[in-house]
């Protein structure tokens, strides 16, 4: 590849949203969206409750999909491809873009197998392999320390925090460029929301991060940049160090200083 | 309201009411530096610890907002704001301390040409309006009114850069004057100061309202 090109590339957002809008049947659940986010950043979601953000977060991976009577007009771009293409495999594209829930969901299996899950998915059958993967996997989500001597444990045996990172972790075996997360600390304690933030701002520089949250502080604390959506709509979208202190919009304001939602 | 909107307004009142009495110190300060007015003086420098004590309980307050509310955007530039006017005014509180010492350690009055020619009148009104001006602009988060204040503060430079010069004139026609000329220029000095802290009070009202920053640009970009 050239300078040339590679430098092109790099200009490029990692996502793209063209003038999305999002029906539930006849209720419109987003209206004329567009944003870019760029690649190794931290992009934060708020709102209140019913805005849209969990939506628009999971058009990344196409988990609407599934939705009785969902619609959605307009374009996504992930690396400059429409996602939303008839030729586009939506298992190679979850390959692509991982997601972490509100509650950790681990599989009741092993935490060892928890995480391999997804590459054997993937028809990767070489133990060696796998082994390695796990352990990366393990590594970048900090819980290999405590792990790796009960690999074959019960992954519901781990505590909250820990099972949220193995999800992370089995998230990450399976190598996505972009990781999205809708609540991942919600149900977590103040410790294990520290360790999970620290763990976003290490990714950070091997992903692309979208996160839903509705922790004002953390989206200020962990995100490069925030928008803010009201009733389906991308109401102020910036630096995050902007939005917190010189929001323009008065929706922005009045909801960040938790005078409504 | 919210318990968040409930405690900035209290703060609001308390920045106003510590705005008050400094203002009160000046327009005191003034009184008692041209009347040589001791009892007036010895007023002043009791009501400094009412100054200290109130700086300390906005200082407090601002703490207590800022750990427990996390106020953001506008809000958090107005604990800002306060928390910087808080200590602006404190000092100026220290001036008219200071201001009250020469009247009690001078206890003589001033020679009323070197008054007049020193123009420490027209610096002690000056000051004072420019403090009873930002109150207002404060209150009513006035950036037109609080831009005019700004501007007063050369006044008082000028003034300030000038008086070197006539007071040294004074002393070469009559020596005797040296003492009475000492106190009156190191009054002068500190009104010029109370000026530069006003003029920051101006600045962080300005960030608070309009959340641009003035401090360190020159005259030109200040007027954008």
């Amino acid at each position: 590849m050239t300078d040339h090109v590679k430098d092109k590339e790099l200009k490029l957002p990692k996502i793209s949203a063209e003038d999305v809008n999002v029906f539930y049947g006849d209720f419109q659940a987003i209206k004329n969206i567009s944003m870019d986010i760029n690649s190794n950043t931290v992009t934060a979601f708020i709102g209140p409750s019913g805005c849209g953000k969990s939506t628009f977060l999971r058009l990344f991976n196409r988990m609407n999909d599934y939705v009785e009577g969902f619609r959605m007009e307009g374009k996504i771009k992930i690396d400059d491809n429409n996602i939303y293409k008839k030729k586009v495999h939506v298992e190679e594209l979850r390959k692509k873009v991982g997601m972490v829930f509100q509650k950790p969901n681990p599989f009741p299996k092993s935490i060892y197998e928890n995480v391999a899950y997804g590459l054997k998915i993937q028809g990767i059958s070489n133990k060696k392999i796998i082994d390695e993967r796990v352990e990366t996997a393990l590594k970048q989500a900090d819980l290999w320390k405590e792990a790796k001597d009960n690999l074959n444990k019960s992954a519901l045996a781990l505590s909250g925090g820990q099972q949220q990172r193995l999800c992370i972790a089995r998230t990450l075996a399976v190598e996505p460029s972009i990781i999205l997360m809708d609540e991942p600390t919600s149900a977590l304690d103040p410790i294990s929301t520290t360790r999970i933030e620290e763990l976003i701002f290490e990714l950070k520089s091997n992903y692309t991060i979208v996160i839903v949250t509705h922790n004002m502080q953390q989206a200020g604390r962990i995100s490069d940049n925030t928008g803010f959506f009201y009733l389906g709509e991308l109401i102020e979208y910036k630096n995050t160090k902007d939005l917190f202190t010189n929001p323009k919009n008065t929706k922005t304001e009045n909801y960040i200083s938790g005078r409504f939602g | 309201m919210t318990n968040l909107d409930i405690e900035l307004k209290l703060l609001k009142e308390a920045i106003i009411e510590m705005t008050d009495l400094v203002t009160n110190q000046v327009v005191n300060a003034n009184e008692a530096f041209l009347s040589m007015d001791t009892d007036l003086a010895y007023e002043i420098q009791h009501n400094e610890q009412k100054i200290n004590a109130l700086e300390l309980s906005i200082d407090r307050d601002c703490e207590h907002i800022l750990a427990l509310f996390n106020p953001v955007a506008s809000d958090l530039r107005f604990v800002l704001a306060v928390l910087k006017s808080n200590a602006d005014l404190e000092r100026i509180g220290d001036y008219t301390y200071a201001i009250a010492g020469y009247v009690i350690e001078h206890n003589k009055s001033i020679n009323k040409e070197l008054i007049e020619a020193s123009q420490i009148i027209a610096m002690f009104d000056t000051a004072i309006s420019m403090l009873r001006d930002i109150k207002i602009a404060f209150e009513t988060e006035d950036v037109k009114l609080a831009k005019k204040v700004y501007r007063k503060d050369a006044d008082l430079n000028m003034i300030n850069k000038q008086a070197a010069d006539i007071i040294s004139k004074f002393l070469e026609k009559d020596g005797t004057l040296t003492t009475e000329a000492l106190y009156l220029f190191s009054t002068i000095r500190k009104l010029e100061r109370v000026g530069d802290h006003v003029k920051n009070m101006v600045e962080v009202l300005i960030f608070y309202v309009k959340a641009k920053v003035l401090k360190h640009k020159d005259i030109k970009d200040k007027k954008k």
